[in-house]
């Protein structure tokens, strides 16, 4: 009872106090949301399977079994069935947890990072800078995600790195926009003025004194744009311009079960599924998490 | 006053359509780098690997391929404008032309999504505005997210196993049926490529219906994800307007809920609603791209992607220039519709 | 003859961190009248008039031991019979009339609104009737005004706009929530004396809600002085200037006056009992 006591104190002592109290907040607005609180269990989820599939799954992912092949779910030992080389459904779709949150993961630490860059950059230095930056980032914002990064991997050739690289060129604009947007509210501030003072240049400026103000607004779009990122890369598996069989790509399964989807339909629909939920589980706490960090929605 | 007023829209408008252009050359520039870092010659794809090597020089000539960078680019961009998108390597056709025929397959399908989406997406979002919180929100909320985290071409496959495979409602793969395809080649002339148009223009009802029966699935799923779209846009926009002030004015004046939603801040949601529609329009014609694999739907993303798979570089790039295209002609469309509607925007 | 009896008026929002009381307790009656409500901001001045048309949105709730507007029980009336006493019976003039008028649509369509929906006029009446609104709070060319929209209007037009439209059905209480104070100093006197002789005319009630006490004194025939939710002092304008609550005491002595002495303005005192 004391901690709680502590966190809700409305005159915080310490910094350190007053942040943990604002969380402790954020975290009361976010539990009143069931379905932010079931997309946390999700990705909770999500997380703890990517970690444990060895152990978790009853199967290998790839060995193939012909003697085994298409057996409908809840089949003995095959809870979920098992596709057309004889490889049990579960096991790949555990294992291929792993390969989206992979995927995932290189897009979130690449995209956003460009964008806080160019973003930041832009906006700092204002003038021709900040033009040309801004119309090449407008470029970019015109063209369909989708196809320029078809367009890419058809260059670049298909494969996980080349996929993940096509993601992140399409889809920095909306972080470099955003930074820049932040950049400009901050960049006439007296402190940015100190630093100056003190013969801070340029890059030290960006770096240790704007980029971290980016950050929080860059943080709450990344959230809501990973279920993005989860079904685009699902879609260039499906167009077999993503990961490579035989690796357990939830996008390149459903592909390879299309030829049976009539007769035998779990071999499509159960990757499906597990790019459904793991999308809605992003989606919903995202979505959670933007009602409770945006101000202009937490005040009312 | 008035004058006054039409010069500074007219001026507007030219800006806008200074940047677009900008952009559109944006656009080749960035698909320009794209062909020429390809590491497929195209002469060796247009001329096989036996060819002499002065066949070879001479295609380098007549593809401008001997000139310096900067003026390929120029040729390129020219050529662009004429609506000159070169020569489709597999078919040796005008990539223009060939679009030109897919095209409206695509537009056809992305269209009726659109309108089921509003349709649907609007007044499901306004009434989630109307209770926030209720259970009616919160359903409205968890649809929506549904269809943002549906991967489309899951959704499509679904969608053909049970309302074609198990319920045969509706017709499977295709725009028509192979007999009713045979027809209307012959008997219906193509106005404008959307066989529901030419057909409903025509009179030829019998296959207007076998069209509709094709296009319902595709359409519905596309709708769907675009209807989660807009009525989360719309749930938001429409929160906002009735925390506004000139709400109050309207009850206080004894107007009911009814028109106070509907009339006075629909009014004002409509605003930046026209760029919400717009953008699901132009992603649709992207989102396409997976659906149209699935459903054999002969449109630009079965082109894209059938190119693709035979690394058919100026097809591919010359789809992606419009689908490009048409993603800024409709920001400048939304631009212009949000002038109209918007008494404040000069 | 008492117009409006409030007894015990409650306000609260329900929030993360529990119940905000806006509104603590207040009671008051009204005549046809001029009332000054008067007070900080956050003060619950703004919440007790709109709670009097019932325009609390959730999560706010309202409650009241008794809410009587001529006979009619505010507090059990059906919505639709809130609805009829809206704006025919009972109207309010908002502070900004950037924000309270509605932003796409034509000022004559606005004025016209209530006519046609609600009195079923007919177009061509409902114009006429619309035309001599605004003639009445002073507004030269009304057919041009009808035609422009309300961002084309200046701050003091837009709310004689407002005045006029509110007072079209001749309401028997105004309710007028800070009416001047987004306006220009230079035009505040004019919307005020226009807003004063209307009120006068018709003879209605008027619950005039200010945080400007000198204004209030000068306006209105008693005054409520609010803080936190609760109303501290009671008294008629005459009697402002010698008021004897240390709150109300502590608000004439934060204002300037011409020739005082030059020192730093008092704060308030909020430490007092009577604060809690």
């Amino acid at each position: 009872m004391r901690t709680m006591d502590w966190l809700r104190d409305q005159n915080p002592t310490s910094r350190a106090q007053a942040r943990a109290g604002q969380a402790y907040l954020n975290w009361l607005r976010l539990r009143r949301n069931p379905l932010a609180m079931a997309g946390l269990l999700i990705t909770v989820i999500l997380l703890l399977v990517a970690l444990l599939a060895p152990w978790l799954a009853p199967h290998d992912p790839i060995a193939q079994d012909l003697s085994q092949r298409l057996l409908p779910p809840l089949s003995p030992g095959y809870p979920m069935g098992t596709d057309e080389f004889g490889r049990d459904i579960l096991s790949r779709i555990l294992f291929g947890s792993r390969i989206t949150l992979y995927i995932v993961l290189l897009v979130v630490l690449t995209a956003p990072v460009a964008g806080l860059f160019i973003g930041t950059v832009a906006g700092y230095f204002g003038g021709w800078v900040d033009a040309v930056l801004m119309r090449i980032t407008d470029i970019f914002l015109a063209f369909p995600k989708l196809i320029l990064a078809l367009a890419l991997v058809a260059v670049l050739g298909p494969g996980m790195v080349n996929a993940v690289l096509a993601i992140a060129l399409t889809s920095w604009p909306p972080y470099a926009r955003v930074a820049r947007a932040e950049t400009l509210t901050v960049r006439n501030s007296d402190y940015i003025a100190a630093v100056k003072l003190q013969g801070a240049g340029g890059g030290r400026v960006i770096w240790g004194h704007i980029m971290p103000m980016c950050l929080p607004s860059v943080i709450i779009r990344v959230t809501l744009d990973m279920a993005g990122v989860i079904l685009t890369a699902a879609g260039l598996g499906f167009l077999g311009l993503g990961v490579q069989p035989p690796l357990p790509e939830w996008g390149a399964m459903i592909s390879s079960g299309r030829k049976y989807l009539f007769e035998q339909w779990w071999v499509a629909t159960m990757p499906g599924l597990a790019i459904f939920i793991v999308s809605l589980g992003f989606n919903l706490l995202g979505d959670g998490l933007r009602d409770v960090l945006d101000p202009r929605s937490a005040g009312k | 006053m008035t004058s006054d007023r039409m010069t500074s829209t007219v001026r507007q408008i030219g800006g806008t359509a200074l940047t677009l252009l900008v952009t559109f050359i944006g656009l080749l520039a960035v698909t320009f780098i794209i062909s020429r870092v390809v590491p497929i010659d195209p002469v060796s794809s247009i001329l096989g690997d036996r060819a002499s090597a002065a066949q070879i020089a001479e295609a380098r000539e007549r593809l401008g391929l001997d000139q310096p960078m900067w003026q390929q680019f120029w040729i390129y961009v020219t050529q662009a404008l004429q609506g000159d998108l070169g020569l489709s390597v597999r078919t040796r056709e005008p990539v223009a032309a060939e679009i030109a025929r897919y095209f409206p397959a695509t537009l056809e399908l992305a269209t009726l999504a659109t309108i089921l989406g509003v349709v649907v997406g609007v007044p499901a979002g306004v009434l989630a505005a109307t209770k926030p919180g209720s259970l009616y929100d919160q359903i409205v909320r968890l649809i929506g997210l549904m269809g943002y985290s549906m991967p489309v071409f899951w959704l499509g496959l679904i969608g053909l196993l049970v309302f074609y495979g198990q319920l045969g409602w509706v017709s499977g793969p295709g725009r028509l049926d192979a007999s009713f395809q045979m027809m209307f080649e012959f008997e219906v002339t193509p106005l404008t490529g959307m066989i529901l148009v030419d057909t409903a223009l025509a009179g030829r009802w019998d296959m207007f219906a076998n069209a509709f029966s094709h296009i319902i699935l595709p359409a519905s799923l596309l709708g769907y994800i675009s209807m989660a779209y807009i009525s989360r846009m719309t749930r938001s926009f429409m929160m906002n307007e009735l925390g506004q002030e000139y709400i109050t004015t309207a009850r206080v004046k004894g107007m009911p809920e009814r028109r106070v939603v509907w009339v006075h801040a629909m009014r004002n949601v409509m605003v930046p609603l026209i760029t919400v529609v717009a953008l699901s329009y132009a992603s649709l014609l992207e989102g396409a791209v997976l659906t149209e694999t699935i459903f054999a739907w002969p449109g630009l993303g079965s082109y894209i992607t059938d190119a693709l798979l035979v690394a058919d570089m100026p097809a591919v790039l010359g789809g992606t220039v419009v689908v490009g295209a048409v993603f800024i002609g409709l920001n400048m469309l939304s631009d212009l519709l949000y002038r109209l509607v918007d008494p404040r925007a000069l | 003859m008492t117009l409006l009896s409030v007894r015990n008026l409650k306000v609260s929002f329900d929030t993360e961190t529990g119940v905000v009381e806006a509104v603590r307790g207040v009671s008051f009656d009204l005549g046809r009248e001029r009332l000054g409500i008067v007070g900080e901001s956050g003060s619950g001045k703004t919440m007790t008039g709109r709670s009097v048309l019932r325009l609390i949105r959730p999560p706010g709730r309202i409650e009241a031991d008794e809410m009587r507007f001529d006979g009619v029980d505010l507090m059990g009336a059906s919505e639709t019979q809130m609805r009829a006493l809206r704006g025919r019976r009972i109207a309010m003039v908002m502070q900004d009339p950037k924000y309270s008028l509605n932003p796409v649509m034509k000022v004559g369509a606005q004025l016209m609104e209530g006519l046609r929906q609600r009195d079923g006029l007919t177009r061509a009446a409902a114009h006429i009737k619309a035309v001599e609104a605004l003639e009445a709070v002073q507004i030269r060319d009304p057919e041009r005004v009808m035609l422009a929209y309300p961002h084309e209007l200046s701050g003091g037009m837009g709310q004689r706009v407002m005045i006029a439209m509110m007072l079209i059905p001749n309401p028997d209480l105004l309710i007028a929530d800070e009416p001047t104070s987004a306006l220009d100093v230079t035009v505040q006197a004019e919307v005020l004396a226009i807003l004063d002789g209307l009120v006068r005319d018709r003879g209605m009630g008027l619950i005039f809600i200010s945080h400007d006490l000198r204004l209030v004194a000068r306006f209105c025939d008693r005054v409520l002085v609010m803080y936190r939710g609760k109303i501290v002092e009671e008294l008629a304008a005459r009697d402002l200037l010698h008021a004897r609550h240390p709150y109300t005491q502590g608000l004439l002595n934060c204002l300037p006056r011409i020739g005082g002495p030059r020192q730093p303005l008092p704060g308030l005192d909020r430490s007092a009992d009577w604060a809690v």
